[in-house]
C-alpha cells in the first residue's frame, strides 16, 4: 500500500507543479493577481507531497519492504539503520527522488522568504522552477519509479553497494544535490529578469544570496566526495578527472563565476547580460553533469548498467529548458545595457579577468570530459582523455588566477591609479620576496619548479588576502561579514592551492610486502605489520590488521586498516586507515593476502594532504559569513524594484 | 553582427544536443582492443581455489572459448553472472573464467552459491595475467576463436540481448569458419 501512495504523491506533486508553473507564468504575463496568488500555496503543495513521497520510499527502505525493487536491489536487513536512509540515494530511481525533493525545498524556501519581491517577479520564479519540476518529477513517473514493485517479495535484499556504505559518502549526494539544485533557483531569477526585460542592481542583490548558498553547498559536496574518495577508495587519491566529479566541477566554476560577476552587476549595474548568461550556464551544467552520468554516454566509475530511455529523457529536457531559457536569452538579452564604463585598472577590470579564467578553466574541461564522445561520434576513433590533460590545462590558468585574486579586492570601483595599488603592496611584496627566497631554498632539489611556483603564488594569495583585512582595520574601515566571507573565501582558495602543490608532489607512497612482523621505513616513520586478526561487522565480516608505526623509536600511533567481505553483496572493499595530522597523513591500505600471513600494503605518507578540505570548508564557511551579512538581509527587504538608480547610488 | 553573438550559446547548445544524440547511440565500451586478432597472451593459471582445473593458454586451441574475467567485489558481475550461467547451460561454446584480483575464499563461496559457469576458471590475485590481455575493469569478456586467436572484447557485463544478438552470432560464425 505505502508503495502506491508514493506514486500517487509523486502523481500529485506533478499536478500541483504544472499549476504551479502555468499560474506563475501565464499569471504573471496577464497581470492576474487572482492567478498568481496561486503561485505559492502550489509551490508548496508540491514540496509537501514530494517530500512524503520521499519519506515513503525511506520508510519502505527502514521496514526492508522487499517487495519494492527498488529496496530489494539496495538494501538488507543486515543494514545499519542510517545505511538504510542513505540507500534512498544509493542509486538512480532514489537520488532522483531525492533531486526532485531538493528541487521543491528549495522552491518552497524561495516561496516563503521572497515575500518583500514583486509578485509578478517571485510568480515568474517559482513558474520557471515549476517547469523544472514537472521534467523531474515526469522523468522519474515514466522511467525511473522508485516504487516499483518487485513480485513476488525477494527474501533478503541485495545490500547497498559498499563503497557508499560511509559516513561522508552518505552525506555526499544530499549536499551536492543542494548545489546543482540551488543553482536552478539563480537560473530561475534569470530567465524571469529576461521574461520581465528588465535586470537590474536590484535584481543582482537579490539573487547573489541564492547563488553563494547553492554555491556553498556544491563546495561542501565537492570537499565531501574528495574526502571520501581519499579514505575509502582505498589508494589515497583525492581527485581522479573522473566525467562525474568533472560534471560537479563544471557548475562550480562556473557558479563561482556568477558570484563574481553579481558582485559588479549589483554594485556597478554592469555585466547584465553576461551575469544573466552565466546564471542559465551554471545550472545548464548541473543538467548536462546528470545527463553524462546516467546517460552512459561517457564511461565513469559511478555509471555502469544504463537504460538509453533514461539518456532520452534527459536530452529532451535540457533541450526545453536549457534551450529555451538560452533562445529567450538571445531575444531579450541585447536590451540590457550597461549603466556605466570602467577604466583599464579598476576592480571591473579584475572581476572580468576572473570571470575569464574561471570559464575558460570551465569550458577545457568541459572539451576533455566530452572529447572522447566527439571522436567517437564522427568516427575518428576512440580515445579517454586523462589526468595529464586536465592537469596540463588546469595549472597554467589557475596560477596566473591565484595572483589575480590576491590584487583585486584592493582596487577600488571604477577608476584606479597604479601608484595607489602599488602603494598597498609595500609590505606583502617584501615579505613574499623573503618568504620566496626562504622557500626556494628549503625545497631545492626536493621539489620540481610547479611545485616551487605553486607554494609561492598560494603564499602570495594567503598574505595579501590577509594584509587586506589589516589594512582595512588600520584605516578603522568597517570589516562587514561581506568582507569576512570573501576573505575567507580567498584564503580557503590560497590553503587549497597550497595543499595540492604540496601533497601532489611530495607524497611518499610505498608499495610492499609485509610479514608479520616486519617492518618498512616510510619517511622516517616506521610502519610494523603486528599480524590479523578476524572481526565481525554489522553486515560484514573483515581481517583487520594492525600496523604500529613509530618515528626515532616513539611510537606515534597503531593502525587497523581492513579488509571487508559483505554478507549480502558477496563483495568485498578495502577500508584504509590513516592517521591524521594537520600538516601529514600517515595512511595503510591492505592489498591482496601473499599466503603465510604476508599482505601486500601501500603505505603513504602525504603532507599537507588536511589543506585540501580545509581548504573547502574555509571557502564554504565564507559563503554562510557573506550570505548572513545584515546589510544584505536588509537590502532583500527593500522593494524598490523600479528604483534602479538610487540602489545605484546606494552601492 | 552583436546580435549573432547572442545567438551563439544557443548554437552550441543545438551542437551539444546533437553530439549527444549522436552518443546515445554509441557504446563507450567498445574499445578496440590492441591484442584483437593477436594470439592469446602466453600464460599458466592455478584454478580458483585449487579445487578446480588450471587454465593455460594451451586451454584455448582446437575450439571457439570465451574468457570471462570476474571478481566477487564487482557489482556489475552480479547481474552479469545468472547470463553466463544461461550461456553455459546452452553448450554453444566453452566459458573459461578469469579471476581477477579477488580473494580465493570469497571466489569459491561466489561459485557455490550463485552456481559456476566456467569450464575452467584461472586465479589471478594480482592481476598480472588479466595485464598481459590488457584489461582495465571488470567485467570484460574476451572471443576467441579455435586458434586461438582473440577476436573480440566486451567491456561490461553481457547482457541478455548482447549475448543472444551479439555474441552467440559471432561465436557461430567463428565455428564455421574453422570447419
Amino acid at each position: 500500500m505505502i508503495p502506491e501512495l508514493g506514486q500517487m504523491a509523486l502523481v500529485l506533486a506533478l499536478c500541483l507543479a504544472l499549476a504551479q508553473s502555468f499560474f506563475g507564468l501565464v499569471g504573471a504575463q496577464r497581470g492576474s493577481g487572482a492567478w498568481m496568488a496561486t503561485v505559492r500555496p502550489a509551490a508548496i503543495g508540491q514540496f509537501l507531497f514530494t517530500g512524503l513521497a520521499f519519506l515513503l520510499l525511506v520508510s519502505c527502505l527502514l521496514r526492508s519492504d522487499f517487495s519494492v525493487l527498488y529496496v530489494a536491489q539496495n538494501s538488507n536487513t543486515e543494514l545499519p539503520w542510517i545505511y538504510k536512509i542513505a540507500a534512498a540515494w544509493g542509486a538512480h530511481e532514489g537520488s532522483l527522488l531525492l533531486w526532485a525533493t531538493v528541487l521543491a525545498l528549495w522552491t518552497v524556501v524561495v516561496a516563503l522568504f521572497s515575500r518583500n519581491l514583486p509578485l509578478q517577479f517571485v510568480s515568474r520564479v517559482l513558474g520557471v522552477m515549476g517547469i523544472i519540476s514537472i521534467g523531474f518529477l515526469l522523468f522519474m513517473l515514466t522511467t525511473s519509479d522508485p516504487f516499483t514493485r518487485l513480485l513476488p517479495p525477494a527474501q533478503q535484499g541485495a545490500d547497498l553497494n559498499p563503497i557508499l556504505q560511509d559516513p561522508a559518502m552518505a552525506g555526499h549526494p544530499p549536499m551536492l544535490y543542494m548545489g546543482y539544485v540551488g543553482l536552478s533557483v539563480a537560473f530561475a531569477f534569470a530567465v524571469a529578469a529576461l521574461i520581465g526585460g528588465k535586470m537590474d542592481s536590484t535584481w543582482a542583490r537579490w539573487a547573489r544570496p541564492w547563488t553563494i548558498v547553492a554555491w556553498l553547498f556544491l563546495t561542501l559536496g565537492i570537499t565531501l566526495g574528495s574526502w571520501w574518495s581519499y579514505y575509502e577508495l582505498g589508494w589515497g587519491g583525492w581527485w581522479f578527472w573522473d566525467p562525474v566529479e568533472n560534471a560537479s566541477f563544471m557548475p562550480w566554476l562556473v557558479a563561482t563565476a556568477l558570484i563574481h560577476s553579481l558582485n559588479v552587476t549589483e554594485k556597478r549595474g554592469m555585466f547584465k547580460s553576461w551575469t544573466a548568461l552565466l546564471a542559465i550556464a551554471a545550472f545548464s551544467l548541473s543538467l548536462v553533469g546528470t545527463f553524462l552520468v546516467r546517460s552512459g554516454v561517457l564511461i565513469s566509475v559511478h555509471a555502469f548498467a544504463t537504460d538509453p530511455r533514461r539518456g532520452i529523457f534527459v536530452l529532451a529536457l535540457i533541450g526545453v529548458v536549457v534551450g529555451g531559457s538560452l533562445a529567450l536569452y538571445a531575444w531579450r538579452a541585447p536590451k540590457l545595457v550597461s549603466e556605466d564604463g570602467f577604466s583599464a585598472l579598476s576592480r571591473e577590470t579584475f572581476l572580468l579577468l576572473n570571470n575569464l579564467f574561471l570559464v575558460v578553466v570551465a569550458l577545457a574541461i568541459l572539451l576533455g570530459t566530452l572529447y572522447p564522445l566527439v571522436l567517437d561520434a564522427l568516427n575518428l576513433g576512440k580515445i579517454s582523455v586523462g589526468p595529464p590533460y586536465f592537469n596540463s590545462i588546469f595549472m597554467p590558468l589557475m596560477l596566473p588566477l591565484l595572483i589575480l585574486v590576491g590584487i583585486g579586492p584592493y582596487l577600488y570601483w571604477k577608476h584606479d591609479t597604479l601608484k595607489r595599488l602599488l602603494s598597498q603592496f609595500k609590505i606583502t611584496v617584501w615579505i613574499v620576496v623573503a618568504a620566496s627566497i626562504i622557500i626556494l631554498v628549503a625545497l631545492w632539489g626536493r621539489a620540481g619548479i610547479a611545485t616551487v611556483l605553486g607554494v609561492i603564488i598560494a603564499g602570495w594569495l594567503l598574505l595579501s588576502t590577509a594584509m587586506n583585512v589589516v589594512m582595512r582595520w588600520r584605516r578603522r574601515q568597517k570589516v562587514t561579514r561581506g568582507i569576512w566571507g570573501m576573505t575567507l573565501a580567498h584564503l580557503g582558495v590560497g590553503v587549497l592551492a597550497l595543499g595540492i602543490a604540496v601533497t601532489s608532489s611530495m607524497s611518499v607512497a610505498e608499495d610492499t610486502t609485509l610479514a608479520p612482523g616486519q617492518s618498512t621505513l616510510v619517511h622516517g616513520y616506521r610502519f610494523t605489520f603486528d599480524g590479523t586478526r578476524n572481526v565481525r561487522g554489522p553486515n560484514y565480516q573483515a581481517i583487520e590488521a594492525d600496523i604500529r608505526i613509530t618515528r626515532n623509536g616513539k611510537q606515534v600511533t597503531v593502525l587497523h586498516p581492513q579488509k571487508r567481505i559483505y554478507d549480502g553483496a558477496n563483495s568485498s572493499a578495502t577500508e584504509a586507515d590513516l592517521d591524521p595530522g594537520l600538516f601529514r597523513d600517515l595512511y595503510v591500505a591492505m592489498g591482496d593476502p601473499l599466503g603465510n600471513g604476508a599482505w601486500s600494503m601501500r603505505l603513504q605518507y602525504k603532507p599537507l594532504v588536511r589543506f585540501l578540505w580545509l581548504g573547502g570548508l574555509l571557502m564554504a564557511f565564507g559563503g554562510i559569513l557573506a550570505v548572513s551579512d545584515r546589510r544584505r538581509r536588509a537590502t532583500v527587504s527593500v522593494p524598490k524594484y523600479t528604483d534602479e538608480r538610487q540602489a545605484v547610488a546606494k552601492g | 553582427m552583436k546580435a549573432l553573438l547572442f545567438l551563439l550559446p544557443v548554437g552550441i547548445l543545438v551542437l551539444l544536443i546533437l553530439l549527444f544524440w549522436k552518443g546515445l547511440y554509441l557504446n563507450p565500451s567498445q574499445v578496440p582492443s590492441p591484442l584483437i586478432g593477436k594470439p592469446v597472451p602466453q600464460f599458466s593459471l592455478p584454478g580458483v581455489g585449487g579445487t578446480s582445473a588450471s587454465l593455460t593458454s594451451a586451454d584455448f586451441k582446437g575450439h571457439v572459448s570465451i574468457l570471462n574475467v570476474w571478481a566477487t567485489w564487482c557489482i556489475p558481475c552480479r547481474d552479469e553472472q545468472p547470463e553466463l550461467e544461461k550461456l553455459a547451460q546452452q553448450k554453444v561454446v566453452t566459458i573459461y573464467g578469469l579471476n581477477y584480483k579477488d580473494d580465493a575464499d570469497s571466489a569459491v563461496q561466489w561459485l557455490q552459491s550463485r552456481g559456476n559457469p566456467y569450464a575452467k576458471d584461472g586465479y589471478d590475485p594480482k592481476g598480472k595475467v588479466a595485464l598481459n590481455f590488457g584489461v582495465y575493469g571488470v567485467p570484460e569478456t574476451f572471443v576467441v576463436d579455435s586458434y586461438g586467436i582473440i577476436r573480440h572484447k566486451y567491456i561490461g557485463p553481457l547482457t541478455a540481448s548482447l549475448i543472444s544478438t551479439q555474441l552467440i552470432p559471432l561465436v557461430h560464425e567463428l565455428q564455421q569458419v574453422s570447419k
